[in-house]
């Protein structure tokens, strides 16, 4: 799965963080990094982190597709 | 045709063409079909890969927690185009509607967009640029040997020049526990961006980090050995500093060389447009079937004096590529004006820095919430009595509310009460911005003054 983050955007809640640990962190109190290529056994987590960001900030392709190339 | 029926039969049948297959040519193919343009498409690309995002290059990537091979991007949607990757448009033909390709092959168009976007300025001395373990980082290319040779490690990597990048490169080695010496011909990182006052808090922040910080030197040469690896960097203070990896980040130059002899008012400045992302030609005078987006273009912005803008920000080249693709399907009476207030974000050493507006333009600056001393604070910036732009480290929930004032032109200096404001903020200081006159590769808000279109305007790059 690929995905993009508008970091201008972010608020830096740490949603994401929190329900998807493998693909976003934050690095000091409020900067997240994240990585833009999501193995596909994440995608229920990422499902979660993108439906909980209040700011819908993160965008993902291959989401819901059955197979992908992750 | 009259007007309707033409962008009738232009969005079922045209022909749109876009050059350069990044961020803005992406979000502009997929802005095309989501409006209803259902004619063909055809992305031009001299990058031999799918469209990606950059930021992550100097960031995640470097900090070893995303591959340079894969930050593509995530598509919004099916967009049906031809792709020509990995070949250059090397010229256009504006009477013939027509763009013309590396290899020889010519591009009809309805419409064209332009979003060839910038390139990194290399080390002005060809010889040492081309030394073994000299990057610069702009492209996937560059991450993937860059990061080939920061897994090495290296024992010392040398930064020329403390812009965004160049600071977010310093603060991935430190995280890697890898030693690093930024040289920076101002005071400060970031002063040319965001001022002597936010820089000096910037500096620190590199300093506190464990970052061999240079300031106020330039960096006269690079010395090669025997084999034609990089050894050392030697400073204008005499200093010489070892090192295998020397990192330029002075700046970018913009894509327009291809457009030379074109007619196109494209210069070493960029590609002037109107806030509809209509180019001017040569002549002052904008086109109707030609249109730029991204960190190529520069365009007026009534919030600013109207003045020209050119802006390296990811968010600009989206919103630019939606209302570019909106007015190039759209009559007159229904196309939008771009007036998308300025904002970045960058990503140091832990810290969150974001800025809203355009910071150069203040003459002063006002700490109106936090401290700079806690490195956590909103800074204001005020330019002829009025909030022009505002910047923050940890503390980007506040930005928002700083856009409204940008955008309601709110007095400045700051009279309301704020959230955490202490003495410090209570009266506003210098911004101390380097003489604009002195292009440093810092900026990445250019101001660039009313002429559209100035083809003799000479162009002095930064030197260290
Ligand atoms: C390392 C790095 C970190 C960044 N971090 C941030 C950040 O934290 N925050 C932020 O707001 N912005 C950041 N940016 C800036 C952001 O990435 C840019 O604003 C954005 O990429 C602009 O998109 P663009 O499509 O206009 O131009 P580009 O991304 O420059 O794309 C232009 C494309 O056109 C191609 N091209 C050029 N000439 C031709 C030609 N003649 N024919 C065919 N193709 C051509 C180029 O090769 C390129 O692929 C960063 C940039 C870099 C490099
Ligand atoms: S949940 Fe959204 S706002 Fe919060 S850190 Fe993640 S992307 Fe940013």
């Amino acid at each position: 799965m690929r995905l993009v983050v508008d970091l201008n955007k972010c608020q830096g809640y740490a949603q994401c963080a929190f329900l998807a640990p493998d693909v976003f962190t934050m690095h000091g109190e409020e900067s997240l990094v994240y990585n833009p290529r999501a193995g596909t056994e994440q995608r229920e987590k990422v499902a979660r982190a993108v439906a909980a960001c209040p700011v819908q900030a993160i965008t993902v392709e291959g989401l819901r597709e059955a197979s992908d190339a992750g | 045709m009259p007007g309707e029926e033409f962008h009738e039969w232009l969005r079922r049948e045209g022909r749109i063409v876009i050059v350069g297959a990044s961020l803005a040519g992406l979000t502009a193919a997929e802005s095309l079909r989501a409006g209803g343009f259902a004619g063909s498409l055809t992305l031009i690309g001299d990058e031999p890969h799918e469209p990606y995002d950059r930021p992550p290059l100097s960031k995640a990537v470097l900090l070893g927690r995303a591959s340079p091979e894969h930050t593509e991007l995530p598509r919004r949607r099916e967009i049906d185009a031809a792709w020509r990757l990995g070949v250059a448009a090397t010229g256009l033909d504006m009477a013939a509607k027509r763009v013309r390709l590396a290899d020889g092959e010519e591009v009809p168009y309805d419409r064209l967009l332009i979003a060839t976007g910038v390139r990194a300025r290399p080390w002005p001395k060809e010889e040492e640029a081309r030394l073994d373990g000299v990057f610069v980082l702009r492209t996937r290319d560059d991450a993937v040997r860059l990061h080939r040779r920061m897994a090495a490690p290296p024992r010392r990597v040398f930064v020329v020049g403390a812009g965004f990048t160049g600071s977010e490169i310093a603060s991935a080695c430190r995280d890697r526990g890898i030693a690093v010496t930024v040289a920076e011909r101002a005071d400060g990182p970031l002063v040319g961006a965001l001022g002597g006052v936010v820089g000096a808090v910037a500096a620190e922040l590199h300093r506190d980090n464990g970052v061999d910080l240079r300031t106020g030197v330039m960096v006269t040469g690079l010395e090669g050995d025997t084999t034609g690896r990089v050894r050392a960097a030697h400073l204008s203070d005499g200093g010489v500093v070892e090192t295998d990896v020397v990192v330029v980040s002075l700046g970018a130059t913009r894509n327009t060389d291809w457009l030379a002899g074109s007619g196109l008012g494209a210069g070493p400045r960029g590609i002037a447009c109107d806030a509809g992302c209509r180019a001017f030609d040569f002549r002052g005078i904008v086109t109707d079937d030609v249109f730029v987006a991204g960190d190529v273009a520069r365009s007026p912005h009534p919030l600013f004096g109207y003045q020209f803008l050119s802006l390296e920000h990811w968010g600009n080249a989206v919103a630019q590529a939606e209302v570019a693709a909106h007015n190039m399907i759209s009559a007159s009476a229904d196309r939008r004006p771009h007036l998308w207030v300025p904002a970045f974000w960058s990503s140091q050493f832990g810290v969150n820095i974001k800025s809203v507006g355009v910071p150069t333009m203040g003459e002063e600056i006002m700490i109106t919430q936090g401290s700079l001393a806690e490195r956590r604070f909103v800074g204001v910036y005020g330019h002829r009595g009025r909030v022009i732009a505002a910047v923050s480290f940890d503390n980007t929930r506040w930005l928002e509310f700083y856009q409204r004032q940008i955008e309601t032109g709110a007095p400045f200096p700051v009279e309301y009460r704020t959230v955490d404001r202490r003495p410090e903020g209570r009266k506003p200081v210098p911004a101390d911005f380097p003489d604009p006159s002195l292009p440093t590769h810092g900026p990445t808000v250019t101001l660039s003054g009313y002429s559209p279109a100035d083809r003799r305007l000479v162009f002095t790059p930064a030197r260290h």
